[in-house]
Order: structure tokens, then sequence, then C-alpha cells
């Protein structure tokens, strides 16, 4: 067994970022002394397939079906099982996607092997990988493997290995002979309102907490989220005080991000949210209190009144 | 409805994490253990569902002695049964092996809706689950954050990056419970005497065929904390707020280079 299988994610036919970074690691990894190989799983993908030879896949095995076209844990499974069959690789990579992260584990319990979630570092030993990860949401950091079991199924956190376009095209096989049993069926995918960007797929967030003092100023944070280019997120207290919905919380009990800028307006920085956000690239703290444990992992920050700073900030951006 | 709730106690969200002796575990002097925050969901869930349809609720754990304190919590918050089964120190953060653990559990009971939180807070993996869903041969939701259970099926809401799926399931099925799926309940002093006389079936995790000393599918070799940070660049903002503003976008744009 040699060889990397990436599961690659998309959709409405268009590719995920968060899989073409884990096909580039998959290729800079030199494929684990094999073939970097592809599984696309969905409808009327060709293109999408096509595509990803320019990111680092040799081989991509495509499984066109319409019961294919929307997730589904069981059918992808089959299909993730199929190749891997096929390419016999010594490691299956998955972004750390919502998909890939419910579908990792299924798909290794099917291989009798154990998997490891959200790796940050990936090293090499001799055939085998060693995985650093978060745990205790960033509190400390795991170096673990799989104690021998092959082939390594690992999902790798977004946004920290580097998507890279380079010549090449894959060759493009389809997948034949799937036998898709299906019980649990996604009937449809609402996306929320205007395109909003998600914060555990951002490079920038900013987010907004007690000293917002009201769901009204979130339009304040947004305004700066806007001007960065950003998303906006949210501590625990701003979540659990129904200013805005859960999906945005960023902490040990919301989504643990780590974009390149991080800015935190009016959030002292309670433990539980410092281990959501305390691996970010550079952290801005904005706050009134001079003494917010916020302060002490901030790169740069702004003792002062947000609602005086952030306007002006916007501005300035806006000039840049 | 007979609901089984899986759950694991874990350090107190509070708590500050050191390393351990061995350099791969965390030092738990001094750790309180609670239940897992979002197993709590899964609790509150199948009590609501009980209590709607009839049934009852089964909460089952793998680990320590320590646990007993978080599955007597649960209990006290109205589950009727409970099951732990002694071990999980050695297996900690090992996914497969605790959903054959639990798996092994649950093959000869009968239920209609097996309930986990997303994740146990800590080691972060969100595995078991899914991993439990297709041992057992069962569909699963994940993430589940609106819950709609008829007689022989459900429809769920699963959060996504940007959006919502819809989901729906026959019965026997397995979710994975997020928060804002419900607002769980503490337990009342009734309760908590109540949880005392209920029946906790204890299980040997060697009886269940898995040797904890051996084998295993994910193995710690090194945990160390993040490395400290060198203190940053903070600017007083509080008499001239817009100075301080023009001042960090410039540094964020040219020493920062983050805009």
């Amino acid at each position: 067994m040699a060889g990397i299988l990436v599961f690659v994610e998309q959709r409405n036919s268009e590719v995920r970022k968060a899989s073409l970074q884990a096909l580039s690691e998959a290729k800079r990894q030199g494929g684990a002394g094999g073939t970097v190989s592809a599984v696309l799983p969905g409808s009327g993908i060709s293109d999408a397939a096509a595509g990803l030879g320019a990111w680092g896949a040799d081989k991509v095995h495509v499984a066109d079906d319409a019961n294919l076209a929307l997730y589904s844990a069981e059918g992808y499974a089959e299909a993730v099982v199929k190749a891997v069959e096929q390419a016999q690789p010594s490691a299956v990579f998955f972004a750390g996607s919502a998909m890939g992260r419910d579908l990792a584990p299924r798909v290794a319990a099917r291989l009798g092997v154990g998997a490891i979630p959200d790796a940050v570092g990936l090293t090499l030993n001799g055939e085998s990988f060693s995985v650093r990860r978060p745990v205790y949401s960033g509190k400390a950091f795991a170096t673990a493997d799989t104690a021998g079991n092959t082939p390594q199924v690992i999902s790798l956190r977004p946004n920290v290995f580097a998507a890279e376009e380079m010549a090449g095209a894959g060759e493009v096989v389809s997948l034949d002979g799937l036998s898709l049993s299906i019980r649990a069926v996604v009937k449809g995918l609402v996306e929320a309102a205007g395109g909003e960007l998600d914060v555990a797929e951002a490079d920038i967030i900013v987010s907004g907490g007690r000293g917002i003092k009201g769901p009204e100023n979130f339009a304040l944070i947004k305004s700066l989220a806007d001007a960065v280019g950003g998303a906006v997120g949210a501590s625990r207290a701003a979540v659990d005080a129904g200013w805005i919905e859960h999906s945005h919380q960023v902490g040990q009990t919301g989504k643990v991000v780590s974009p390149s800028l991080y800015i935190a307006c009016g959030i002292s920085g309670a433990i539980q949210h410092l281990a959501g956000m305390s691996s970010s690239k550079v952290i801005v703290a904005i706050n009134k209190d001079p003494d917010a444990p916020i302060f002490k992992i901030a790169d740069y920050g702004v003792v002062g009144d947000l609602f005086d700073v952030i306007p002006p900030m916007v501005e300035a951006i806006k000039a840049l | 409805m007979n609901c089984i709730v899986c759950m694991t106690s874990v350090p107190d969200t509070a708590s500050v994490i050191k390393v351990g002796g061995d350099g791969k575990g965390i030092d738990d002097s001094g750790i309180k253990w609670i239940v897992s925050p979002y197993d709590e969901y899964a609790l509150e869930e199948a009590l609501q569902l009980t209590e709607a349809k009839g049934g009852e609720v089964t909460v089952v754990t793998y680990g320590p002695d320590s646990a007993e304190a978080a599955l007597r919590d649960c209990l006290a918050r109205g589950a009727h049964q409970a099951v732990h089964v002694l071990g999980g120190q050695a297996t900690l953060g090992d996914s497969f092996t605790i959903a054959r653990v639990l798996a092994a559990v649950l093959k000869d009971r009968e239920y209609d809706i097996v309930l986990c939180g997303i994740k146990g807070v800590g080691t972060d993996c969100s595995q078991v689950g899914q991993m439990l869903a297709e041992l057992l041969d069962l569909p699963h939701v994940g993430v589940v954050t609106e819950l709609e259970v008829g007689d022989s099926s459900l429809s769920a809401g699963r959060d996504v990056e940007g959006g919502k799926e819809r989901v729906e399931s026959p019965l026997p099925a397995l979710v994975t419970c997020q928060k804002g799926l419900n607002e769980p309940r503490y337990a009342a002093l009734k309760g908590i005497m109540a949880a005392k006389k209920k029946p906790v079936e204890k299980i040997e995790v060697a009886s269940l065929g898995v040797d904890e000393g051996s084998g295993g599918f994910y193995k710690v070799e090194n945990l160390e904390l993040p490395p400290a940070k060198t203190a940053g660049t903070i600017i007083q903002g509080e008499d001239d707020a817009a100075v301080a503003a023009v001042e960090l976008v410039k540094l964020l744009r040219e020493e920062a280079k983050a805009i």
C-alpha cells in the first residue's frame, strides 16, 4: 500500500477550497511514496473532476450518480471505500469541513481502522504520518498516530495547509459498481441569506461580544467585517443573549478557528473563547478594559470604546 | 420510544489544562469532571422524546470511576437507567475503540434512537457517533440543531458551512446533537435524591473483549501546551479613539500585512 487518496467535496458541482488544500498537501507530502488520487462523488461533476489535476491529483475517481448530488454519509462512504479498494493508499485525507468531519469516521469504521481529525501538522515517519492536532480546543496540542493501522484516515483543518495550483492533468476514471444503500437522505440544502461567509471557512473574522451591548450593534461588527472581507463571529455571551445565531459562535462550545486575522471587539476573553481562536495568526483586541484577558494573547490591541474605535477604523481601511 | 444516550465525562470547560508527568496526557489533579456539554443536548432531547412518547432513556458511558458523578447527574436530570463500562483511561481519544466498546454494549439492546453529543469536549474528535452508527449498521445524521421524530422516521436539520441541510431518515437511527437543539435542564433536588435509587449496570471493559493495553487505533506520542505568546502592541485609545484606530489600521497593513 502506498499513495494518498483525497476525498474531494463539491457543492453545486463546485469544488470546495478546503479540499484543494488537502489535495495540494497530499502532493507536497510526495504522495507518501505513491500517487495522489482523488475521489469525487456528486452528480454532473465531470468538469470539476477534470480540474483536479491542476491541484495535485494524479488520478481522479469519479462517482457520478444522481443519488450523490447532495451529501449522504452512507452513499459517499460507499464511494470512498470503493476508491480505497482500487487505489490501495496508505493514507486517506479529508478536508476538516462539516462534510469531511462527518464522513471520515464513517469511512474509517467501515475500513476497520481509526481516524485522526483536525490535523494542523503532518510529519512523515517512514511510511506513516504523525499528526499534530489541537486538543482541549487549542489549550494543548497532541501529536498522535494510528498505532500502525492503515490506511491512515486523517482530516486536515481548513486554512492551515495551502492550496497550490500547479501544472498537471489528472487521469479521470469512473468509479463503477457502487451498490448505494442510502437511508438518511439529504432533502435539501438551505443556504444562509446573502451568501454569508461562515467563520469556519473565513480567512478573516471580526467577532463581537458582550461589549457590543445589543443585537442591533452587530451591524457595526458587520461593517468592519465587510471592510476587511471577513466573516462575523461572536462570543458565547453574545450568542446566549440571543443577539446572533449559534453558527457564529467561536470558542470551546462553538467553532474552533484559525484565520489569518481575528479581530475581537468587546470580548473580554474567557478561557473558553481563547481556546477557540488562540491559534489565529494575527489577533487584534478592541476593548475598554485594559485588564481584559484578551489583551494577553493579542498581537495588537486598542484600549478604548469599540463604538468610538470601529467607525474610524472602517474609514481608514476603506481609504487604503 | 426507547432512547440510548452515549455520554462522556470531560474536564470542566473552565479548567486550566496542564500536561501530566508522562508527557502524553493531562494532569488531572484538581479537575472537575462534568457531562460533556454537547451530551447535555443529547440527554435533553431523549428526555423530551420519552416525555412525549413514552419509553425509557438509558445513558451509557465508558470511562473510569471518575465518570460516575456525571452518570449520576444524567440520572438526576431524568434518565431512567445507566450503563457504566469501566475503563477508558488508556484509550482516551481513541474514537474507534470507544465506538467498538459502545457497539458491543448496544448491539443486543432495543432502542429506537441513539443520541450522542457532536464531540467530547477535550479530545475534540467528533468521531464516535458516526463510527458507532457504522458498526451498528444504522443511518446517522450529524451536527443536528433541529429534530422531529415520528413513529418510524425522523426529520432533522444539520449545520453545514453557510447553511443547513434537511435530512430524513428511517428509525432506528443515530443523531449527534449540536448546541441550539434544545435548552438542557439542570438536576433538581428531587431528581438528585431519586437518582440514588436508579439502577447503574457496571460492565468491565475486558468482558466486552477489549484489551485496553494493546491494539488501539490512536496513539498519542506527545502532548504539549501551545507556545507562549510574546507581548503585543497595545495602543491607548481612551482619549482619542480615531487616532488609535488609524494607528491600528496602519500596523495591520504595514507591519502585520494582515489586511
